[in-house]
């Protein structure tokens, strides 16, 4: 039997009687993590890894109806045994394990294979079916360790600072923001960031993840020469902003596993891409792939076709599933990533 | 190689001309001369042919990534440049080789050429194993030709001039040529070109043309004309010619032909050394290559006129070709570009399809660079040396005169008709300048307004480099049939990928994803929704063509949001734009 199915408001589990990350509102919503596509608002009652909680409340509300389990803790429901494991993606992501009947799946939401420290690691967890995204699902995307992309982070920060120009690094607010400031080089400069990040570091920093100090940049007024040492978070809808402009003189980077692609740094128009992503990258799914030991795959949103049709010549039973997560097979290639 | 490289990486990053500039004086500074000679080279547009056949690299790369072949070509088409695909699926290098870039292309990519296929495998394999992937990007860009990079020759001329401490112009002139096929860049050959200034300098320079001063569009409203350009009396004006700009080398008794590529094209037009002998030495013609109507009966008429033309004024003989243009009109460029790709010339190709040179510029003239003096003074003793020449293979350029813009502008009606893409105005006091500099004077080109119809996107297909995974070339079609007629169909008939603002394309490539029907490989047909002004240059027959026709320079000249693909034009307009 099927424990999840692809159903319009979302992936659904049918013995449970509950969703994994609904599109639509729903009754009992299992979310994975807080990225705005997987944890929508509107559904009753919410489940997630106990590390997201101030993450999902700080977006979803207050007063949501959230229980949370730490990882490896299980909970039965219509006979249903539910237990969350570390994705490795952003603070609190899990996977979700499902048993009914002997028969094992498991949906991982969004996931990263490289350890970052500013979240559980990845766990690989056995199962007959595993769902998968496949965002960076071609062989063109391996991803170099993250100690030579900060330490080209740093480097192009202290470039900046002897030319003078403030430093603006463009990323998604939750998530990647976080994992750049856990991996900088904090003394190198003042680090500022745009009012939108401040309460998501303040998640992370009181989930224990160490962060250097950030300044919110609105408090720091225009032409101050402080500017002209500083690193800057913002976030990629602040580009060719008036919030921008402030800055004077910079130079500006954008952090994402996109960066990879000369035709996509330079549709972007920052003056450096660092290629930095919170997702798996080939050899990253192949390798959580097999290490479920899963015999079925279903492949959701990224290279779905791809990925399924690699993996079938592998001898694997894949298959596509449609959701609404992420982005189309391929899309733009510029969301969140 | 990993400094040039390195010089790729800081060359691609950045959209700042200061930047590029800088990283071209810091590599500059700090290269091998061998190393800069071939870095010059390819940064000043220079290609050697291609190396290894793309589908041979292909093949390579996918048997080194242990990719089967579907995988690799969706690889390609996500990535969109076939260097950069194989660079980023190639294992990582085992070595690392310091190689310079001279030893790299000479020793180890040049040697490339035509090696049987085990050789070639064996071979590239080493070469792949000592490089970084942003080397191996370059280097396999080296190896099919397509290398490209966001510079200018006219930046990589100020940053030689930088270097060397020389004239930007003096530097220009001595890079003429240095790209074309015949020459390989030595240290010496780059010596030369950031050497001090030195008396022979003009001795030295062979069969090398100038540097072509390029025209700047001219695109304001008629009444804007005397204000801004005075009366048409300051300027000399001429029909802007559809044909190959070309310049007239005739030096030390040989004749050299360029075309503004500064591609040497002597071979091509064999039936221009008829000049050789009637060109005195130190002469440099500029002017345009065309192939003139009813070409036999033509040529044996315009000898004639030629044949007397030094016994008359100069104003007659500017008459009497004005009067052949208007008797047989110049073909169409499709029909030069014919010529252009042949790769042996019959004799009967020769005597269709002969070119003639229309002159408009005096370069140089008994061994002088006449390029400072006023246009009209290059254009007096330009008008000498042709009728002097006596050959219907040069005549002078006609010039056209008006006695107000308004006259010219109807006089300009008549371009299409004649062949022509409208008129050119040249300052009369103007110098000869270098590419599109605009401090010694300025060249104007007010060409008429393309041809238009409103076409209908059915395929999309993605683009390359900045547009890579982004749809954004487009197929266009127009109907078969009336409005009304319910058989009638769309039929393709041009593609483009110009003319839209990267807002515009992103939302197309929106719609294309939305309302797509079928993929073929990279292609999507799309359910017929968008409606489009084409715009065109020229429009000819062709039987290759399922429409039947072929229209030159199509692109995009606005997005039609106010028209259905009901109202769109059919194939029966394109056949009247033909006459």
């Amino acid at each position: 039997m099927d424990l999840v199915i692809a159903r319009p408001e979302g992936l659904y589990c049918p013995p449970g009687d509950f969703y994994i990350d609904p599109w639509r509102p729903v009754e009992r919503a299992v979310i994975t993590h807080g990225h705005g596509d997987h944890a929508r608002g509107g559904s009753a009652h919410y489940l997630a890894a106990a590390p997201g909680e101030g993450i999902l409340r700080a977006r979803l509300g207050r007063d949501i109806n959230l229980q949370t389990l730490a990882y490896g803790e299980s909970i039965e429901h219509h006979g249903v045994t539910v237990s969350l494991h570390p994705a490795g993606h952003v603070l609190g992501s899990a996977q979700v394990r499902l048993e009914y009947r002997g028969e094992v799946w498991v949906a991982s939401g969004d996931y990263k294979v490289e350890p970052d420290g500013t979240c559980e690691p990845f766990e690989p967890v056995r199962c007959h079916t595993f769902i998968t995204e496949s965002t960076f699902g071609l062989p063109i995307y391996r991803w170099q360790p993250q100690a030579q992309i900060f330490a080209g982070i740093n480097e192009w920060w202290r470039q900046n600072q002897q030319a003078g120009r403030a430093s603006v690094l463009f990323c998604y607010a939750f998530g990647k923001a976080q994992r750049i400031l856990h991996g900088i080089d904090g003394s190198i400069g003042p680090i500022l960031g745009h009012g939108s990040m401040e309460p998501l570091h303040q998640v992370y920093r009181d989930a224990g993840v160490y962060l250097p100090e950030t300044r919110y940049a609105g408090d720091v007024p225009k032409g101050d020469p402080l500017l002209r040492q500083a690193l800057i978070l913002a976030p990629p809808s602040a580009g060719g902003s008036t919030w921008i402009r402030r800055f004077g003189d910079y130079s500006d980077a954008f952090a994402s596993g996109w960066m990879l692609l000369r035709g996509t740094r330079r549709r972007r128009g920052v003056d450096r891409g660092f290629v930095l992503s919170d997702h798996a990258d080939w050899p990253g799914l192949l390798w959580a792939i097999e290490q479920t030991g899963a015999e079925r795959v279903m492949v959701t949103h990224g290279s779905v076709n791809i990925l399924v049709r690699h993996l079938r010549e592998l001898g694997l039973d894949a298959q596509a599933f449609e959701t609404e997560y992420g982005e189309e097979d391929d899309a733009p290639a510029e969301p969140a990533a | 190689m990993i400094a040039f490289a390195q010089l790729y990486a800081r060359l691609d990053a950045t959209t700042s001309s200061n930047a590029k500039l800088a990283a071209l004086q810091d590599y500059l500074h700090a290269a091998e001369p061998a190393d800069a000679a071939w870095a010059v080279y390819f940064l000043a547009g220079g290609r050697p042919r291609q190396l290894v056949p793309s589908r041979q690299l292909r093949e390579l790369a996918m048997q080194r990534a242990g990719l089967s072949a579907w995988l690799f070509e969706e690889s390609y088409s996500a990535v969109g440049d076939l260097a950069e695909t194989i660079a980023l699926l190639l294992p990582e290098a085992t070595s690392t080789s310091d190689d310079g870039l001279a030893v790299w292309v000479e020793d180890k990519l040049l040697p490339l050429r035509g090696l049987p296929p085990d050789e070639l495998a064996m071979r590239l394999d080493a070469l792949w194993a000592q490089l970084d992937p942003q080397s191996l990007m370059v280097s396999i860009k080296l190896i099919t030709g397509a290398f490209r990079v966001g510079v200018s020759k006219l930046l990589v001329t100020r940053a030689l001039a930088s270097v060397a401490d020389v004239d930007a112009k003096r530097v220009a002139q001595r890079l003429v040529g240095y790209t074309d096929l015949s020459h390989r860049p030595t240290a010496a050959s780059y010596q030369r070109l950031i050497a001090a200034e030195s008396d022979d300098e003009h001795a030295q320079r062979g069969g090398q043309p100038y540097p072509f001063f390029l025209a700047h569009p001219l695109q304001r409203p008629l009444e804007e004309f005397e204000a801004s350009l005075g009366a048409p009396s300051d300027w000399l004006i001429e029909w802007k010619w559809d044909g190959i700009r070309a310049q007239l080398v005739k030096r030390d008794g040989q004749l050299w032909v360029w075309s503004r590529g500064e591609d040497l094209i002597s071979e091509r037009f064999p039936e221009l050394q008829e000049l050789a002998p009637l060109l005195p030495d130190g002469t440099v013609i500029d002017g345009e290559l065309v192939v003139w109507r009813h070409a036999p009966e033509a040529t044996a008429q315009q000898g004639e006129l030629m044949a007397h033309a030094a016994e008359q004024a100069p104003e007659r003989l500017n008459d009497q070709v004005e009067a052949q243009l208007e008797q047989y009109g110049i073909q169409p460029f499709a029909l030069l570009q014919q010529r252009i790709g042949r790769k042996t010339l019959s004799r009967k190709l020769l005597e269709e399809v002969p070119v003639a040179v229309l002159a408009y510029d005096l370069l140089e003239w008994q061994g002088d660079d006449w390029r400072a003096r006023p246009q009209h003074a290059r254009r007096a003793q330009l008008e000498q040396v042709v009728a002097a020449c006596a050959s219907p293979r040069l005549m002078p350029s006609p010039l056209l005169h008006g006695d107000s813009w308004q006259a010219l502008a109807e006089q300009r009606e008549a371009s299409r008709a004649l062949g022509v893409e409208g008129m050119m105005l040249k300052g009369r006091e103007s110098a000869y300048g270098v590419g599109r500099s605009k401090d010694v004077g300025v060249w104007w080109k007010w060409k008429i307004d393309p041809l238009s119809v409103d076409a209908v996107l059915i395929y999309a297909q993605r683009g390359h480099g900045r547009r890579a995974s982004l749809y954004s070339d487009y197929t266009f079609a127009v109907w078969d049939g009336a409005p009304g007629d319910p058989e009638r169909r769309l039929v393709p008939f041009a593609k483009a990928y110009s003319g839209l603002t990267d807002e515009e394309m992103r939302k197309v490539d929106a719609i294309v994803r939305k309302t797509t029907v079928e993929k073929f490989g990279p292609v999507r047909s799309v359910t017929p929704s968008l409606v489009f002004e084409l715009g065109f240059e020229g429009i000819a027959r062709s039987p290759r063509h399922k429409s039947g026709i072929a229209v030159r320079f199509p692109r995009m000249l606005r997005w039609r949001h106010d028209k259905t693909v009901e109202e769109a034009d059919t194939l029966a307009l394109l056949q009247e734009l033909l006459q």
